[in-house]
């Protein structure tokens, strides 16, 4: 391939990236700890997402001990709980609204956002669109690290004598702004502000980088039509986090000011503890609409990354091209784009003016649509598709099963009408723990169980694998399925105990089985713990392409060192899907072998591609390198 | 010494099966390590739970749906709720139909095309019929259900009818307590909430606002059947939510904001109760938004009575003033009588109530 001065000046910087890395090897600290190696930082982020997502499994577990065996003595948890547990042995209702708070916050925030995007973005954008690092490793290595302050704080949170913050994820104010309403609003919530806004800190700075290194830092060949769907994903969340963080931000920021400096953002005519408070004009649906300006497109930052490895997954294990590559972007961008204009079906009945929930609702139930054409579109890859069942198809399987079974219980609670009646019950709580909860989730564990090897060089245990997918798939639905029942007759979501009401005293049966059932499903998350850590260190040694994958990742070695190739960065020919292409000697043909390799397989209009090809040498390199 | 052994327990069936997978996975070496995992009987049993998983949930979801009906469906007790839970089931059938439709297939072709030795996938990406098509045919069943949909949220949401029944609930942590107008006026006195106090002014009356004197206070909320109902609703501390699951009614309590729901009974306590057949059965009304320690408490009893039972029982409740006496001294001097007699503590010396409206 000719060379050109840029391209000189490309293998400069390479060759200086490596004497960093030599520099930085055997120093455990900038190797390991304040690593700027996006890999290492995309590790960091995974395993403290695995932290959370344990804690936060097991503080729903607590709470659903009490929802299920209401009568049952929890006297053994005092050794770990002490004064949360009354003398009588039961869980005090404070600080069960304190564990439906933080089980929320940590796993929105905490696991599926930073654990998710910051994972999955990390290590797969510079692998896959075939750069040697992100834009800025130095931010990329603060993004972590405000993550990680941000889960000192809220962890330090859980243990205060006034215990976390417990008004609930969406911390409405005023109950959220006055110590004397809970006790959970005092020093608890104070933790919980500051600990979001490192949060915020922490996904923008990692945002702006990923945006950043796919507009910027794409190898030769790789135009925007040739990016994996996961990368169009990323890229999407990442937009979607740059647009919308900031608000929530604004949103903590006037709750700090009501907290503290005595302003009346949100607070107004209020009486409480003996006294009127002299706030005035203040609006608490002010602070709803902020909240879920960044509430309701978090849950797109939570589930397209998701998507988009499933769409990879799939497409690999299906052997087959994803169907409708183009719909797929096209309805991805739509998504994001309408994620912005529905936050609003969240407070149908806060008093809002129902001319406006008239609009929500529109625009809400629109959103269906590309979300109906993604699930249609996965189904038709899978036709005619020659499976593969590994443990991470498997969860992408789970994931479009949860997507569609929580999907269309969205559309109950789009129409403001219907709403009326299951707003805040339990038909809320199973619908987005599918749509969003578990399908995020089954999304992550399809990434680490199909990107493992390339991020620790070994195998996982395929069948240990197996058993956890099926444990986890079965359980997740007996979970949440039978809350649909639960809502439907009425039951109201944070409630403590339902024995108050003659309406919701039934289906003690269904509560325990639920219980039983979350417990079982946290329990077989420790196949995956010890298969994961097992396998880092003991797993089969991987090979270099273990799914016969088409990707750039793929083509690094086994255990990719900092800058990722050795020597040159491939370029790319093609699009990242020609999987089982007629003509072809393999079932797949990797993004960096050229059409003029495959003359076999090529269609009409790629054979006229490959004159392109030779002259890369020294046009399109120009083009790429002056972005450098 | 039971924990312990239970410890002890543990740690050995977690030992067992350290065991049985390391000695698997020597076995699977022995054997000659990997061979095509494709192939393998793991693929075939993966690909058989997932048609064993469809057929038993989908006949778990059916059997338990129908068997368990009037568990987990609500009786409804007024007029918008027939027709929300007209919307809820139509859109319950169509999207079961979509659900079952979808689930099938997509686990079909997953059991169909599992991986065979020697077939290959067929190379397909992109058509654009198909895409059209499942983009216009949601979107045209989402337009049907949304324009039924803003009907019905047009028609609850409109305004009230003049002579509706007003009635205030105010939610503060965590009890609901009913405002009255009184028969003498039929119209809610003026509040303020710094007038609140913790004597006996909980709901801020200001007694200047001759309406406010025959106002009464219940913490039971009686409603008349078939009559239109407008609920005012205010809290004082901080946000709660009215829900009357029988009624299909929820609209949040906001300090600061406060907000209406207007809906007709159809049915009295005693008609749901030979309906149901539950001679204890008493209408609720429920708190949905989260408030604090008692949230899971805040319960008030909801009774509906015939038009004539429900009158009576107005007529029979004490002013809010006649029980608490020392708040005359807060009506100005030239109302003081006026207000004596509204409130019902001083017998009418021959005026008549419309003489003292004005």
């Amino acid at each position: 391939m000719a060379t050109t001065d840029i391209h000189l000046h490309q293998d400069v910087h390479h060759h200086d990236d490596h004497e960093e890395h030599e520099h930085h090897e055997g120093n455990f600290w900038t190797t390991y700890i304040f690593s700027q190696d996006h890999k290492i930082i995309a590790k960091q982020f995974l395993i403290t997402g695995i932290f959370w997502a344990l804690l936060g499994g097991t503080l729903s577990v607590i709470f659903r001990l009490q929802l299920g065996f209401p009568d049952m003595n929890l006297d053994w948890l005092k050794p770990v709980l002490g004064g949360w547990i009354t003398p009588e042995g039961k869980l005090d209702p404070e600080f069960y609204l304190a564990l439906v708070t933080m089980h929320g916050t940590i796993m929105v925030f905490f696991v599926l956002t930073a654990g998710l995007s910051g994972t999955f973005s990390n290590f797969l954008i510079p692998l896959q669109i075939g750069a040697r690092d992100m834009a800025s490793g130095f931010m990329n290595m603060l993004s972590y690290w405000f993550f990680f302050i941000s889960s000192v704080i809220m962890f330090v949170s859980l243990f205060l004598e006034t215990g976390p913050a417990g008004g609930g994820w969406t911390v409405y104010p005023p109950l959220s702004a006055l110590p004397q309403a809970i006790k959970g609003s005092g020093l608890g919530m104070t933790l919980w502000l500051v600990a979001m806004a490192f949060f915020i800190a922490s996904s923008l700075l990692g945002s702006i980088n990923y945006i950043t290194t796919v507009i910027n830092m794409r190898t030769k060949g790789m135009s925007f039509t040739r990016m994996p769907l996961t990368i169009w994903a990323f890229f999407f969340t990442a937009i979607i986090g740059v647009l919308s963080f900031p608000v929530l931000f604004a949103a903590a920021l006037l709750l700090i000011f009501d907290r503290s400096f005595g302003t009346s953002f949100y607070l107004s005519d209020i009486y409480i503890g003996g006294e009127a408070l002299a706030h005035d004009g203040g609006s608490p649906i002010l602070f709803q609409h902020l909240f879920w300006f960044l509430g309701h497109p978090e849950v797109y930052i939570v589930l397209l990354p998701a998507l988009g490895l499933s769409s990879e997954i799939i497409a690999t294990n299906s052997r087959k091209p994803i169907f409708g590559y183009k719909a797929m972007i096209g309805s991805m961008l739509f998504i994001a784009i309408l994620s912005f204009i529905v936050w609003a079906h969240h407070m149908f009945v806060t008093g809002m003016n129902p001319f406006l929930g008239s609009i929500f609702m529109l625009l809400t139930l629109i959103i269906a649509v590309p979300s109906a054409v993604k699930i249609f579109n996965y189904v038709t890859t899978l036709w005619k598709g020659n499976i593969h069942f590994t443990p991470g198809m498997l969860f992408s399987i789970g994931l479009v099963s949860f997507f569609l079974t929580g999907g269309i219980t969205g559309i109950f609670l789009g129409n403001s009408a219907i709403d009326i009646q299951l707003h805040d019950t339990y038909f809320v709580v199973a619908h987005f723990h599918l749509v969003m909860g578990s399908a995020s989730f089954f999304g992550m564990m399809a990434g680490v169980y199909h990107w493992f090897p390339k991020m620790f060089g070994r195998m996982m245990n395929p069948t240990l694998g197996y058993i956890h997918f099926w444990l986890t798939f079965v359980g997740v639905y007996m979970v949440f399925f039978p809350m649909h029942y639960i809502g439907i007759a009425g039951f109201p979501r944070r409630y403590y105990s339902w024995t108050n009401f003659e309406t919701f005293n039934g289906f003690t049966d269904l509560n325990m089985l639920v219980s039983i059932a979350a417990i079982l499903t946290l329990a077989s998350q420790f196949i995956f713990l010890f298969n994961f850590f097992y396998s880092m260190f003991r797993g089969r040694l991987a090979p270099i392409n273990p799914w016969d994958s088409t990707t750039l990742e793929w083509t690094t070695p086994r255990n990719p060192g900092h800058g990722n190739w050795v020597g040159e960065i491939p370029s790319v020919y093609r699009w990242p899907y020609d999987y089982s292409k007629p003509g072809a000697k393999e079932d797949y043909i990797p993004q960096h072998i050229p059409y003029s390799e495959t003359p076999e397989s090529n269609l009409p209009h790629e054979n006229d591609l490959i004159k392109l090809e030779s002259s890369n040498g020294s046009g399109a390199i120009v083009v790429e390198g002056d972005k450098h | 010494m039971t924990s312990l052994i239970i410890i002890l327990g543990v740690v050995l069936v977690l030992g067992i099966l350290y065991m049985i997978f390391r000695v698997s996975n020597l076995v699977a070496i022995a054997k000659g390590g990997v061979v095509d995992e494709k192939s393998s009987t793991a693929n075939k049993v993966n690909a058989a739970l997932f048609i064993v998983f469809l057929v038993g949930s989908l006949i778990l979801f059916f059997w338990y749906s129908i068997t368990r009906f009037h568990e987990y469906t609500l009786p409804i007790a007024s007029e918008h709720g027939k027709v929300t839970d007209k919307l809820f089931w139509i859109t319950m059938w169509v999207t079961v139909a979509a659900f079952v439709i979808i689930s099938i297939i997509m686990f079909v072709f997953i059991y169909q095309y599992q991986y065979k030795v020697g077939r290959k996938a067929k190379y397909f990406p992109d058509n654009h019929y198909l895409e059209l098509a499942w983009t216009i045919i949601p979107a045209i069943v989402l337009a049907v259900l949304i324009f039924t949909g803003l009907r019905a949220w047009n028609d609850i949401t409109g305004p009230a009818s003049k002579d509706a029944e007003v009635i205030e609930l105010v939610a503060q942590q965590f009890a609901w307590t009913a405002r009255y107008p009184g028969v003498k006026d039929k119209a809610l006195g003026k509040v303020n909430y710094k007038l609140i106090d913790n004597f006996g002014n909980e709901f801020g009356l200001d007694l200047t606002d001759k309406q406010s004197f025959d106002d009464f206070k219940s913490l039971e909320l009686h409603l008349p059947v078939d009559q239109e109902i407008l609920l005012k609703i205010r809290a004082k501390d901080v946000l709660h939510s009215v829900f009357l699951p029988h009624f299909r009614v929820k609209m949040d309590a906001v300090p600061g904001m406060p907000t209406q729901f207007k809906f007709k009974a159809t049915k009295t306590t005693q008609e749901m109760r030979d309906e149901t057949g539950n001679p204890n059965f008493n209408y609720e009304l429920a708190c949905t938004e989260i408030c604090g320690r008692g949230h899971f408490s805040m319960k008030m009893p909801v009774v509906v009575e015939e038009q004539e039972a429900y009158d009576k029982w107005k007529a029979s409740q004490e002013a809010w003033l006649k029980q608490n006496p020392d708040y005359l001294k807060k009506v100005p001097d030239a109302l003081k009588e006026a207000a004596m007699i509204k409130a019902g503590m001083q017998k009418d010396p021959g005026v008549t109530v419309a003489e003292v409206k004005q």
